[in-house]
């Protein structure tokens, strides 16, 4: 790797035994922190958008069925769909600024600090 | 309409020369590799969203799908849908990591555990393709817009507006940089965003601000479809085969956005990873607007407009909204919302001219043919703006050929091979520690030989009345989509090359994992 100039921030600081970085009980917290809100959340939006296309797909006729005037149980599906999509952004913006970002802040400035 | 060109070509000329202005300012500190191709880093997040939103919002998804809606209905509203929801995909999964471990493109988040000449060389040819494929669609969405503006129908003609679109574009990218048509791509998502939204209210307003009454009149003016239009199954629901077409479609939606390296290149143009998320959030929120606006123009046009008067318009279903515009506001609105979709196109085309231009620059010439030793950090841009003029002759040539294509589907067959080609590795890169060099070629190599050999077989090139090629016959696939075959091969792929090989560097992986999760060493922006 020594041929890509995009290490060289790191080289500049020094070298980390990155491994016992990746060990540590901070790191093991921030990485649990992450992937126990995204896995979960991916699995729920894609289900429930996969889920949203087979009605659409293979329920036409309750799809087609009306709900207030001419508004359809599909345009409701679909319109939440777009509420889902906003809801989950904005859980995960403020999962993320609660939870992921001190803890990020405080590895990096670890890492960065320590070697200056 | 012809009497109308003028005026038409008028108020697009007024927006290039303002574009132009802005792009050369813009220019101004333009200096470094860093400048170049990512703009300095110095955007901020709302900026960047902002951006994000100009680049993904393509003639695919005004024209296209407003005039999906006109004539197919509920089927139409479905591509929006798909767009948007795979926004989650990027901004979960994708966007932070990727800002945190790369520089300019794809290739340096894979470059960075595996062997760098191997896996920079397979993700440059898979930049490539999306873009190819991505472009084709834009050009051949000039194509058909011109048709419409300008009354202009005969190819040769429309040829020409081609060429014009190709030179600007290139003078925009030549000039610019990541700058500059980052700022390009800044005036045209608000013009674009502003033009459909008043229009969505304008055409509300005309029904009592309601929705149903809108449908209502949507039906009445569709002889044809009628109460078909308002639910699911005009355009796919025939048969098992289109219905399997759909699902298919359906996939590469909301798999292939986090894998396009257009939109990936916009997350190295901000300083942290924390402007790329609120950029992602910025576009998430335009862009689910921006297809709300939509749902109303395309049920809008069917209502004021009518499918039958739609598709016996020059360029078809893709002159809907122009269409409408001309309906609520005659030809000053229709010249507006006119150069508004031509420079969705410009700008979108110039967004995928510099990232395949960087992506050559970057992964090709700087790290594999000069192995990353040139100092000469010039000649990495000189080669990115020699590579932009290649690309938009190639394009231009491309696009004078796909001319007439439907636009919404040319865009998903470009979606179809950004989510079978890139984001198999791009999500084993980040998440799974095992994976290694091998792996990544067998998946991008693998899933990209597989989309585009299904795409030939498929209907949509040869076999029937509305084939690229109506007389040839090599329909052995029966989907237009490849994406529900192509997608799990490929993760597949990358699964079987990565256990077959020995390759299994935990420390790099574990230096990745923390610069990823923690930003430490990232990319910092270029301080003027």
């Amino acid at each position: 790797m020594s041929t890509s100039e995009q290490h060289t921030p790191a080289e500049a600081q020094g070298s980390h035994d990155w491994v016992e970085v990746q060990d540590s009980p901070d790191f093991r917290e921030l990485r649990r922190r992450l992937r126990s809100f995204v896995f979960p959340m991916a699995g729920l939006f894609l289900a429930w958008y996969l889920m949203y296309v087979l009605l659409a797909d293979y329920a036409h006729g309750f799809m087609s069925t009306k709900v207030i005037g001419n508004i359809n149980v599909g345009l409701i599906l679909g319109l939440l769909q777009f509420v889902s999509t906003f809801a989950i952004t904005t859980l995960y913006v403020r999962h993320a600024n609660k939870n992921l970002d001190p803890k990020a802040e405080k590895l990096r400035n670890e890492l960065e600090g320590g070697q200056a | 309409m012809n009497g109308n060109a003028l005026l038409n070509i008028g108020i697009f000329g007024i927006f290039v020369a303002a574009t132009l202005v802005v792009v050369i300012r813009a220019s101004r500190n333009t200096k470094t590799a860093a400048d170049y191709l990512a703009a300095g880093r110095a955007f901020t997040g709302p900026q960047n969203g902002i951006a994000i939103a100009g680049d993904y919002l393509s003639a695919a998804s005004f024209l296209g799908i407003a005039g999906a809606i006109a004539v197919n209905g509920y089927d139409g509203f479905l591509y929006s849908i798909g767009f948007l929801v795979a926004w989650l995909v990027a901004l979960l999964l994708v966007a932070e990591l990727l800002r945190n471990t790369g520089k300019y493109t794809m290739g340096d988040v894979l470059a960075f555990r595996m062997r760098q000449r191997p896996v920079r060389a397979a993700a440059a040819t898979s930049t490539m393709a999306v873009s190819f494929f991505y472009l084709l669609a834009q050009m051949a969405g000039a194509g058909g817009l011109v048709a419409l503006l300008l009354g202009i129908t005969g190819k040769g003609g429309q040829a020409v507006v081609i060429v014009v679109v190709g030179a600007l574009m290139i003078a925009y990218v030549l000039i610019g940089g990541m700058k500059g048509t980052t700022w390009v791509q800044i005036i045209k998502a608000v013009l674009l965003i502003v033009g459909a939204g008043v229009m969505t209210v304008w055409v509300l307003a005309k029904y009592g601000l309601n929705l149903s009454t809108l449908l209502g009149a949507a039906v009445d003016n569709a002889p044809k479809a009628g109460e078909k239009l308002l639910g699911p199954g005009l355009q796919y629901g025939a048969t098992g085969t289109s219905k399997l077409d759909f699902l298919s479609l359906a996939l590469a939606l909301v798999l292939g956005t986090a894998g396009l390296p257009h939109i990936l290149m916009r997350f190295y143009t901000v300083p942290t990873a924390k402007e790329a998320r609120r950029s992602v959030v910025w576009a998430i929120w335009l862009i689910g607007l921006f297809y709300l606006f939509t749902l109303v123009l395309g049920y809008g046009a069917a209502a004021l407009v009518g499918p039958d008067k739609i598709n016996a318009a020059p360029g078809k279903a893709n002159s809907a909204a122009p269409l409408l515009a001309e309906a609520l506001g005659g030809p000053l609105l229709l010249g507006l919302i006119a150069a508004v979709a031509f420079a969705t196109i410009l700008a979108v085309v110039a967004g995928l001219t510099i990232t395949a231009s960087a992506s050559f620059a970057h992964d090709i010439y700087a790290n594999i043919i000069k192995k990353g030793e040139a100092e000469d950090k010039d000649a990495e841009v000189k080669v990115a703006r020699r590579t932009a003029i290649v690309i938009g002759i190639v394009s231009i040539v491309g696009g004078i050929a796909a001319n007439g294509q439907n636009i919404a589907f040319l865009v998903a067959l470009a979606f179809a091979v950004a989510a079978s080609a890139n984001l198999p590795t791009i999500l084993y890169s980040l998440f799974w520690k095992r994976f290694n060099t091998s792996g990544a070629l067998w998946s991008i190599y693998g899933g990209l030989a597989v989309t585009i050999t299904l795409i030939v077989l498929s209907p949509a090139v040869s076999g029937k009345a509305t084939s690229m090629f109506p007389t040839a016959d090599f329909d052995l696939f029966p989907l237009s989509n490849p994406g529900i075959v192509s997608i799990p091969v490929a993760f597949i792929l990358g699964y079987i090359g990565t256990v077959m090989s020995k390759e299994d560097d935990k420390e790099k992986y574990a230096e990745m994992e923390v610069r990823a999760l923690t930003g430490v060493g990232a990319e910092k922006a270029v301080a003027h």
